[in-house]
């Protein structure tokens, strides 16, 4: 009997946090209709995600894309198909593995800052304190971090998309001998507006995750600084399940039959 | 108990009645009853603890009470709107217990912060006035570039203090605003409280448990204990109070009704 109550009870509290984002989300969103825009901070944050995670999710994709040419190759010899390479190489890229990568790298890399610098503010009373000078802590703190976390994850996937297919390239030509033109030529063959899209969607339903759970934690954190390593945690926990959960809900939507 | 009412002649500007706040099934007000007059500056005594900053945080709207009444000029608070809320901050000026400054921001965009931000005044103009203000808790020019974590805490608490009043607001909260600090800066700091609650003739609310800075800067002096305002009553009347609690806490003595909660580890 305990045991049941001890699934129930962590059902109940699931339940309650899940309330609690959903109203801390519409919160936010509500301040994005509402003036001020803080536009310096938006253009800041849009930096920090867009500009200095290039670096990392570049190299993520670089090396995705020559492991899947790899990979693919010596996989498909086996059924002499290796002329599909170049073609798995960029379904996978820009349908999956772009968005997801690039998704899971920022929230390692953003979502983690994010709740860690709200999380420090909020133990530090600095959050109070934005309050007591008549700023509004969710439009100056949260507002700029959705927004830029929405619009930066397509661009940077984007970028994924093309330096991946660029490292699927690269092994394909030097190391396993294939044809450029003709490589060039698969890739673009199969390859619709809708896989990229659907990529791009992903991406940005993504980067709207991270920054929402970056900023939900550390704006709840409490306790010093063990609380704000607790938020820490959770926000890149609890950003790459619903990261790995939506990707399969949006690609149910786009490419079911 | 002395008169529940501050001087006559002086219609309170803070009104607090039967103040309630608990976090889960922790009380921490308790019913509390506080009078601040208009441009009085008083200062509330008490242990650690015991819900001072619990209680500001009620006035400002950064916690919600459960129940009570909080009036401020005559205005019912507890129920505000949130356009309400903000339009009710702007007479509020507060100095926070760990400063709080903005660290992601330099020393004069924290002071000037209120005026951009909350003023729309232009960052320029802003700017000039930052520095007349950090001019004023005797801090030069060059402090102004420099971040919060290059500064001292003694210097961060008069950045803090240059930023409360930055606005000019009616009203400032001062909590543990020497706690932390050498006797000196101590000093320093109750003199720029004076000095600014006697020049802008503002309502200044003070908390603190250092009775040398309470002697200092308190027109009245209340005393909370165990979620309540147990004493209340002119500085002077403090010292013969004739209140065990009020004479064991300004004594500093460990024997009298107030037990420690001390708990072996
Ligand atoms: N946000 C909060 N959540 C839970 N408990 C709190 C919170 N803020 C304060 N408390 C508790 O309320 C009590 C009074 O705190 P506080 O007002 O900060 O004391 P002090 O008189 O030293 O300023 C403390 O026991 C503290 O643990
Ligand atoms: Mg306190």
């Amino acid at each position: 009997m305990d045991f049941l109550a001890a699934i129930g009870r962590a059902f109940l509290i699931f339940l309650e946090s899940t309330g609690r984002i959903v109203l801390f989300a519409l919160r936010a969103l509500s301040h994005c209709a509402r003036p001020p825009l803080y536009l310096r901070l938006i253009g800041r944050q849009m930096i920090d995600i867009g500009y200095y995670s290039l670096p990392v999710v570049g190299l993520t994709a670089l090396f995705t894309g020559m492991v899947l040419a790899l990979q693919s190759y010596t996989g498909f010899a086996r059924f002499q198909a290796e002329g599909a390479v170049a073609t798995v190489v960029v379904l996978a890229i820009t349908r999956e593995l772009g968005p997801v990568l690039a998704g899971l790298m920022v929230a390692g890399r953003i979502g983690a800052a994010m709740a860690a610098e709200i999380g420090t503010m909020r133990v530090t009373e600095q959050i109070d304190a934005l309050s007591t000078l008549a700023t509004n802590p969710l439009k100056y703190l949260v507002v700029p971090r959705l927004i830029a976390g929405l619009t930066m994850l397509p661009l940077l996937v984007l970028v994924a998309d093309i330096v991946g297919v660029f490292g699927g390239f690269l092994v394909s030509v030097y190391q396993l001998n294939f044809n450029p033109a003709v490589y060039l030529s698969k890739t673009w063959e199969f390859l619709k507006v809708v896989d990229v899209v659907s990529g791009l969607v992903k991406a940005s339903v993504f980067g709207f995750f991270v920054a929402l759970m970056g900023c939900y934690h550390g704006y709840h954190s409490r306790g010093g600084a063990e609380g704000v390593g607790t938020a820490t945690t959770n926000a890149v926990v609890s950003a790459s399940i619903l990261i790995l959960l939506s990707n399969y809900l949006i690609t149910g939507l786009f490419f079911s039959k | 108990m002395t008169d529940p009412s501050p001087p006559p002649g002086t219609p309170a500007k803070i009104v607090l009645s039967g103040v309630r706040k608990q976090f889960g099934a922790k009380v921490v007000l308790e019913g509390l009853d506080l009078e601040v007059g208009r441009s009085e500056s008083l200062v509330v005594i008490g242990g650690s603890g015991t819900g001072k900053s619990v209680m500001l945080k009620c006035i400002l709207g950064l916690l919600r009470p459960e129940s009570g009444s909080i009036r401020v000029d005559g205005e019912e608070t507890i129920h505000y709107s949130r356009g309400d809320r903000e339009r009710l901050l702007r007479k509020f000026g507060m100095l926070f217990q760990g400063s709080a400054l903005f660290d992601s921001l330099r020393v004069w965009e924290n002071v000037a912060f209120g005026l951009i931000q909350g003023r729309a005044m232009p960052r320029r103009q802003a700017r000039e006035l930052a520095f007349a203000k950090l001019a004023a808790v005797g801090l030069g020019a060059d402090v102004g570039e420099l971040a919060p974590s290059e500064l001292s805490g003694g210097m961060q608490k008069r950045v803090a203090l240059a930023r409360a009043i930055a606005t000019e607001p009616e009203i400032i909260f001062f909590d543990e605003p020497t706690t932390g600090l050498d006797p000196i800066m101590a000093d320093v700091i109750n003199e720029l409280i004076v000095k600014c609650v006697k020049e802008l003739g503002v309502t200044a609310l003070s908390i603190t448990h250092d009775m040398a800075s309470a002697r200092k800067i308190a027109d009245r002096i209340a005393m909370i204990y165990q979620g309540r305002i147990i004493w209340h009553g002119s500085r002077d009347d403090m010292e013969h109070s004739g209140n065990p609690f009020v004479d064991q806490f300004i004594n500093g003595r460990a024997e009298g009704p107030i037990r420690m909660q001390v708990r072996a580890l």
